[in-house]
């Protein structure tokens, strides 16, 4: 029985891949496991600048969720490549690079820097709800979208996985658009957009009013994106969205994700991946499953 | 094969809960069994085994010895409330000890320690470890109108001052009323934004090493998810959980 799993050529020890901005850039969660156990890791959201992100709450639990405004606070790609990049390689785990940005030429210059970085992968990020501009505006609209990832593939030799939201106008047409601009596998999806209002102070909670909803309350919704997209696409795609135990993995398997992403689990149990991996182990041995691409796809109907 | 040598997680872990009663209103004192090595200050991300809530919640160590560690807590939503119905028996799900420590090893000359409500909680283990050092230490605790944890300072701190907003005990108004900043070496404080706000104000301008305890939503407590992101002075954003929760007082900009 084996988990390992092929993204786009890159031999995976598992499917499960830890989230960005889930995460950081592994050294908080190295002190509590061994991260080699893990498929990979995606990188915090990096953007070509530094950014302190957005001030006021940041977050907010909702029903099985929880709603943040974090603004993609990171250290920016010159640091990553300097002081994150070589720690990340150490720990024997596949590592995603995930950026983002506030202009197409922001999104090009982060790229060229990442292509000599030695990253495994580059994870676009044009689906963050967070940012004012750029960003969201990116991943709402095909057209938008194709362009960036277009021009970005031109600058980037590395495998590109496009991380899609599900705010987008038409997901379907949205990876269709990014599959023809050259993006080699897709991930789907990033958080909602949701808000929360303070009762007593009668004002939103959040300064930029709107702010991105994770958790399990949106795996009803990513499960079905993906598998919408899982049947329109050729590339490989990576389902992602409130997943918390083995059974949501086999769901977004069986829905014909190549591998998944763990993402705001990672805050209610530290080692949440492992428990994951011991569970799907299980499954396996006892359904006489010997390999995910038994089951991959398995729920699609033509 | 999943689980690494010694367990899973270092400072995870699923302990048994052995008291957890009501010692005010909205207020829960509860005792929970293990031996950890916790600095004054510190805290732990709780869960309940069973929990409703998704995230675990970020409470600060009122106390600990023997093999057992105190949690005081306001009952403020669903996951303190589910705290609250736990039972001597009942298991809760730990992650800790978290963030720094106030610097013991540094402080100089007569401390005060200011909480307001529940933010006096981390000064009863902070005035243990302080006697233990051979520090003076006085507790400054001011509340709404009902006060608590009054008699387990008077154990471990050498005097303890008490005031209410309703005039129901000790002095009526502010704790800030009763605290004067130049009698003492270092001022440690931890409460609501406004009350670490003043006390910051008045202990740097007379020059009284002052250090604050950061409070902020979490959602990870360990430095991964950036929710709980303060502002720094210098402009540069500073973690509660983990880079924090204490701060020089200078450290913070409370106009952010």
């Amino acid at each position: 029985m084996t988990l390992k799993t092929t993204l786009c050529g890159i031999e995976l020890k598992n499917p499960l891949l830890m989230a960005s901005g889930t995460f950081g850039f592994g050294e908080e969660f190295s002190e509590y496991f061994d991260l080699s156990l893990l498929g990979g890791i995606c990188s915090k959201g990096l953007t070509l600048h530094p950014k302190e992100g957005n001030p006021g709450v940041r977050m907010m639990e909702t029903p099985a969720g929880m709603l943040n405004s974090v603004g993609l606070q990171n250290p920016g790609v010159e640091h990553f490549i300097r002081q994150e990049l070589p720690r990340m390689r150490s720990y024997g785990t596949a590592v995603i690079a995930n950026l983002g940005g506030d202009s197409v030429e922001e999104y090009i210059r982060g790229a060229e820097l990442l292509g000599g970085a030695g990253v495994d992968m580059l994870e676009l990020n044009i689906s963050c709800p967070n940012v004012k501009k750029g960003g969201a505006a990116f991943g709402i609209r095909a057209d938008i979208a194709r362009e960036v990832v277009h021009k970005v593939r031109r600058a980037y030799r590395g495998l590109m996985m496009v991380k899609l939201s599900p705010n987008a106008e038409d997901i379907v047409e949205m990876a269709l658009a990014c599959q023809e601009a050259g993006a080699d596998a897709l991930s789907l999806i990033n958080t909602l957009k949701g808000m929360s209002i303070d009762v007593y102070t009668r004002r939103p909670v959040f300064r930029n009013v709107s702010a991105g909803l994770s958790g399990p309350a949106i795996r009803p919704v990513a499960l079905r994106m993906v598998y919408d997209v899982v049947g329109a696409v050729k590339i490989p795609v990576v389902g992602l969205g409130g997943i918390q135990c083995a059974m949501d993995v086999l769901e977004f398997i069986m829905a014909g994700a190549t591998a998944v992403q763990i993402g705001t689990a990672n805050f209610v149990r530290p080692h949440i991946a492992l428990e994951i991996l011991r569970d799907l182990e299980k499954f396996m041995a006892d359904n006489g499953i010997s390999s995910l691409e038994e089951i991959r796809g398995a729920a699609q109907i033509k | 094969m999943w689980a690494p040598e010694g367990g899973i997680g270092l400072g995870y872990k699923e302990v048994p809960v052995l008291a957890n009663a009501q010692i005010a209103e909205n207020v829960y004192s509860m005792l929970v069994q293990m031996d950890d090595d916790i600095g004054p200050g510190q805290f732990y991300m709780l869960r309940r085994p069973d929990s409703t809530v998704l995230l675990p919640r970020a409470i600060s160590v009122c106390d600990s010895a023997q093999g057992k560690v105190r949690f005081v807590y306001e009952l403020l939503g669903e996951g303190t409330k589910g705290f609250s119905r736990l039972r001597p028996g009942d298991r809760l799900c730990v992650n800790g000890p978290l963030g720094n420590s106030y610097p013991v090893g540094e402080l100089r000359g007569r401390v005060a320690l200011v909480g307001g409500s529940s933010g006096i909680a981390p000064f009863l283990y902070t005035a243990r470890v302080l006697r233990e050092r051979g520090l003076e230490a006085d507790a400054f605790a001011g509340f709404a109108a009902q006060s608590f944890l009054g008699e387990d300072l008077r154990e471990v701190a050498d005097r303890v001052h008490i005031a209410t907003e309703s005039g129901a005990e000790g002095h009526k108004g502010l704790v800030t009323d009763l605290l004067e900043p130049a009698a003492y070496g270092t001022v440690l404080v931890c409460g609501p934004r406004g009350l670490m706000r003043a006390v910051v104000e008045r202990c740097l301008a007379v020059g009284t090493r002052v250090y604050l305890s950061m409070e902020a939503k979490m959602a990870c407590g360990m430095g991964a998810c950036l929710v709980c992101s303060c502002a720094g002075a210098d402009g540069k954003n500073r973690r509660a959980c983990k880079d924090g929760p204490i701060f020089r007082g200078e450290e913070i900009d409370f106009d952010a």
